[in-house]
This record gives C-alpha cells, structure tokens and sequence, in this order.
C-alpha cells in the first residue's frame, strides 16, 4: 500500500518516462497483489493484524515517502527509483527468511510464493530503472 | 488383389500427407503462471504461431531486447505468427526474472 503511494508521487512528479512507467507498473501489480490478498482474507475469514515486521516496513516506508516528497526532477528520479531498490529488496528479505517459511495455510504460502517473484522481478526492473539513470 | 488396392490408396494418402505436411503451420502455447513461462524453451518453424496464454492477475510482456515485444495482459491471449529464423532469449519487461527462449527454424 505504501510502495503504491510512492509510486503515485513519483507518477506526479517525476519527468521521466522510465520512472513513469515504472511507477504505472507498480502501482498496477501491487494493486493486483492487494486484491489477491483481500480474497485470501475474506475466503479465510481471517483478520490481518500488524505485528513488528510490517510495522517496520510501514515506518520506513512512510519516511522516504517524505523525504522524497521534497525533492525535484533527478534528485527525485534517483532517489525515488534507489528506494525502490531498497525496499523491495527489504521485503523480499523478509519473504524469504520470515514470511513463507512460517506460513502454515497453503493458500497464504503460496500467494506469498507468488509475491516475492513479483517483487524480485520489481527489484530487478527497479535495478535495470537506476542503470538507465546514470 | 483386394489387400493390394488397399496398399496402394494408402499409400496414398501418405504420400499425401507427405506433401501437404510442409504447409501445415503449428501453433505452440505458452502458459505463464505465477511468474513462469511454460515450457521455457520453444522450437519453432517460420509459419508457426506462438500463443501465450497468461493465467496470472499480472501484466506480462514477451520481449526480446532490442527486437520484438508481445504485451499480454492479465487473464488473456496473445498470439505472433514468426515471420523470421531467429534463436533469441525473451523476457518480461515488467519481471526481468521471467525467461524464455525460441529458436525460430526455416
């Protein structure tokens, strides 16, 4: 949710068309994502509670947010587009050693499954994004 | 006198098939799920068709970099007809981590 208000700044600000585009394909995957997960919740009838890993992630995330908020044109391309590295590799990190290994639903493992593949091929597109900026 | 009719027609039809064969173009399906295309490594022939059918809530590309590219939306079907002999790696655009290869015969 967060990552998709970034990428909302960034479809704003940024004067780029890489970021843009960038930025439309986040905001189109981790919506799709969001409604995966929704579906997973209602069909479960569970409730999501935050716990310390998400509210880690949500800190982080809402602080560059305003850090990026100030900055203009490249240094906003740059950063913006660097945090993306980051945070995907930060939640990819916490799929991986955290997330799925104590997931016991087999729904919930494997949409989580399928998430860290989308967001690995985010920080790889994210990656190719700041090559390109340099 | 009857078995020998019955050889020589189908032998026929064979011979047939034999010659129609060349003109008959396959298409090959791709499926891409959860981030995988499937099976990985096409052979193809120039005529055939590649069909990508994408099973995901996700957009995907086919694209060769510096070449073609075949955007597949969530949930649909994307077809190209190869026009060209080419070997070329593909990938998509939106998730680098998802890799293909076609090898395009005459």
């Amino acid at each position: 949710m967060i990552d998709v208000e970034a990428a909302k700044l960034a479809i704003e600000k940024s004067k780029t068309k890489e970021v843009v585009d960038f930025a439309n394909d986040m905001v189109r995957d981790h919506e799709a994502v969001n409604v995966q997960a929704l579906d997973l919740v209602k069909k479960l009838k569970v409730t999501p509670e935050d716990n310390a890993t998400s509210q880690a992630l949500s800190k982080a995330a809402e602080a560059e947010r305003a850090k990026l908020a100030k900055l203009e044109g490249a240094a906003f391309d740059k950063a913006y587009v660097a945090n993306e590295v980051a945070y995907h590799k930060q939640v990819n990190g916490a799929l991986e050693t955290l997330l799925i290994p104590s997931a016991e639903n087999a729904g919930l493992k494997s949409l989580l499954e399928t998430g860290l593949k989308i967001f690995q091929g985010h920080q790889q597109h994210a990656e190719h994004v700041a090559g390109m900026l340099k | 006198m009857k078995a020998g009719m019955l050889i020589r027609s189908l032998a026929g039809a064979l011979a047939l098939a034999l010659v129609a064969s060349p003109a008959l173009a396959a298409t090959i399906e791709v499926t891409i799920d959860k981030l995988v295309f499937t099976p990985a490594n096409i052979q193809a022939k120039v005529g055939d068709t590649i069909e990508w059918v994408n099973k995901d809530a996700f957009a995907h590309t086919a694209t060769v970099k510096g070449g073609w590219e075949v955007m597949i939306p969530p949930k649909s079907k994307r077809r190209i007809t190869l026009k060209k002999v080419e070997a070329v790696d593909y990938f998509c655009r939106f998730h680098p981590n998802m890799k293909g290869h076609l090898d395009v015969a005459p």
